[in-house]
């Protein structure tokens, strides 16, 4: 039993995005080669369950955006944002574009994967910036 | 086996009503249903009912007994919960209870109060249908997710904002004789393209409005409709369910809904129809995107071509194949939890030729229910027949 205002972490996910913000990113692969991201035991491909951490490729390309107007109130402050699916080899990540004005973002951009913070609550998440 | 007749229907009207708890929405709907079926209350063996964001709209979970209640029904109650497809699942579950003899009446229905938590907490509550830690932590919201596939459409298939608006434009004016809809207003393609961006590609007339509102029928074995000699002349005789990964980054298709591919082509084969023999379909067009994909994975249309459908005439109300003639969640409004089941009344009224648009499918003898939860990480579809 933990404390109410203890900070608890959703393990797996939590040093992903640590490594991620260390340069040291990675990915979940399976023996056929399926990409998923943690934390999980099975591969959501094909339910081996012999899959490992392997590194993430540096570069990633932009395979759909939108830029969000409305948003939750944990982004409010944060509109308007590109919210963007990026390939990384055999994964795919969800994050926002960073260092692109929103009107430039655009299917196929070249991109690496960093964690920055978002502006209304100052939470980490996941963010591309031009390669 | 036995079949499952819809026995009775009953819908509140769909909008914001946000002083009324949902406990008063589903009592009304369930009270329409029954006394539209002409069964009594007690001889009602279970409530299957579906309900999405209870939590956090009105602090309340255990939502079935609370709902049998409501509505006077002394039986098991049970609460399903798939996102939007909330009492989809739940019809769903009704049909599979009734054929295999566990029930010969049930009221299987669902209700949403989202109004009251205004537009910001109400998209924050729908975004929880996402995955949490890798979609929600990126910003994505709901008509965000929608917008990545509609993005992702146009780059792989074409398409416009323009062809989109048409179908919004298309579902507005099938309202417009709807009592039941929140928006019983015509409007242009131009008001749609220029409307302000929710999640671009998507505007605001892109979108589903947020909305309070109940939806209950009661299903009835073909024994029981006959020994009680009620009027049930419409059948539910297919259904199909499917699924798929949750997070949009993991699937293999980024602009196709493949849940709803397996759950119609369950659905086809439990009925014994094809595509061609369907005269007219309620499908979850959530976001004008939305109704592009649920066409081409009930094989209503080619892949690629969903999108000019509407454009086209082809799913207009003088169209070959009339697609949401009740104004569809864009128009009559999307209270998330009962819209399955509404879907159900809808058809069920346009088959039996009730409906304010009933005149538009004189003829119509098959019907078609497709309901969506989350970015499509399941899906519910029902065949509807007239069989009496």
């Amino acid at each position: 039993m933990s404390d109410a205002d203890e900070e608890v972490v959703d393990a797996g996910y939590d040093e992903w995005v640590t490594a991620v913000a260390d340069g040291e990113g990675y990915y979940l692969e399976c023996e056929n080669d399926h990409g998923s991201l943690p934390p999980r035991r099975v591969c959501p491909h094909c339910g081996s369950l012999d899959i490992a951490e392997v590194p993430l490729p540096e570069a990633g390309e932009i395979q759909t955006f939108t830029v969000t107007h409305v948003a939750t109130p944990n982004f409010t402050e944060d509109t308007p944002y590109a919210v963007c699916i990026a390939r990384f080899g055999d994964v795919r990540v969800t994050g926002q574009m960073r260092d692109v004005a929103v009107e430039d973002v655009e299917v196929g951009l070249t991109v690496e994967i960093d964690v920055a913070q978002t502006e209304t609550t100052g939470d980490d998440l996941v963010v591309f910036r031009p390669r | 086996m036995s079949g499952v007749r819809v026995a009775g229907v009953g819908l509140t009207p769909f909008g914001a009503s946000p002083e009324r708890t949902g406990r008063d929405l589903f009592a009304e709907a369930g009270c329409d249903a029954l006394a539209d079926a002409d069964v009594d209350r007690d001889d009602v063996e279970a409530l299957l009912y579906g309900n999405f964001m209870g939590e956090l709209a009105e602090h309340q979970g255990h939502q079935g007994p609370l709902m049998a209640e409501a509505v006077g029904v002394d039986a098991p109650a049970t609460r399903f919960e798939a996102a939007c497809a909330s009492s989809g699942v739940a019809v769903r579950e009704g049909v599979k209870r009734v054929r295999n003899g566990e029930a010969d009446v049930l009221m299987v229905g669902g209700a949403e109060r989202m109004t009251n938590l205004g537009t910001a907490g109400a998209t924050e509550a729908l975004a929880i249908a996402a995955d949490d830690l890798w979609e929600v932590s990126a910003g994505m919201t709901f008509p965000g997710a929608y917008a990545l596939m509609a993005q992702a459409y146009f780059a792989e298939y074409g398409g416009s904002r323009e062809d989109l608006a048409e179908i919004a434009v298309k579902n507005h004016d099938n309202a417009l004789i709807n009592d039941k809809a929140q928006y019983q207003r015509e409007i242009d393609v131009e008001t749609v393209v220029d409307a302000p961006m929710v999640s671009e590609p998507l505007g605001l007339y892109d979108s589903c409005p947020i909305s309070d509102g109940a939806a209950a029928v009661v299903l009835v074995s073909d024994e029981f409709a006959a020994e009680h000699g009620l009027d049930a002349s419409v059948s539910i005789t297919g259904t199909g369910q499917g699924g798929d990964l949750m997070a949009l980054h993991d699937r293999e298709y980024l602009a196709r809904s493949p849940a709803a591919d397996e759950a119609a082509e369950e659905a086809y084969a439990d009925a014994d129809v094809r595509p061609g023999d369907v005269d007219v379909a309620e499908v979850h067009d959530c976001f004008t995107i939305a109704e592009v994909l649920a066409l081409e994975s009930l094989g209503l249309c080619e892949v690629g071509e969903g999108v000019s459908a509407a454009a086209d005439g082809v799913t207009t109300k003088d169209g070959e194949m009339p697609v949401n003639l009740s104004g569809g969640l864009k128009a009559k409004g999307h209270p998330v939890g009962a819209t399955g089941a509404s879907q159900i009344c809808e058809l069920t009224m346009l088959l039996r030729g009730d409906h304010p648009n009933s005149d538009a499918v004189p003829e119509a003898e098959c019907g078609l229910a497709h309901n969506a939860g989350g970015t499509v990480a399941s899906a519910v579809v029902h065949v509807l027949e007239v069989v009496a």
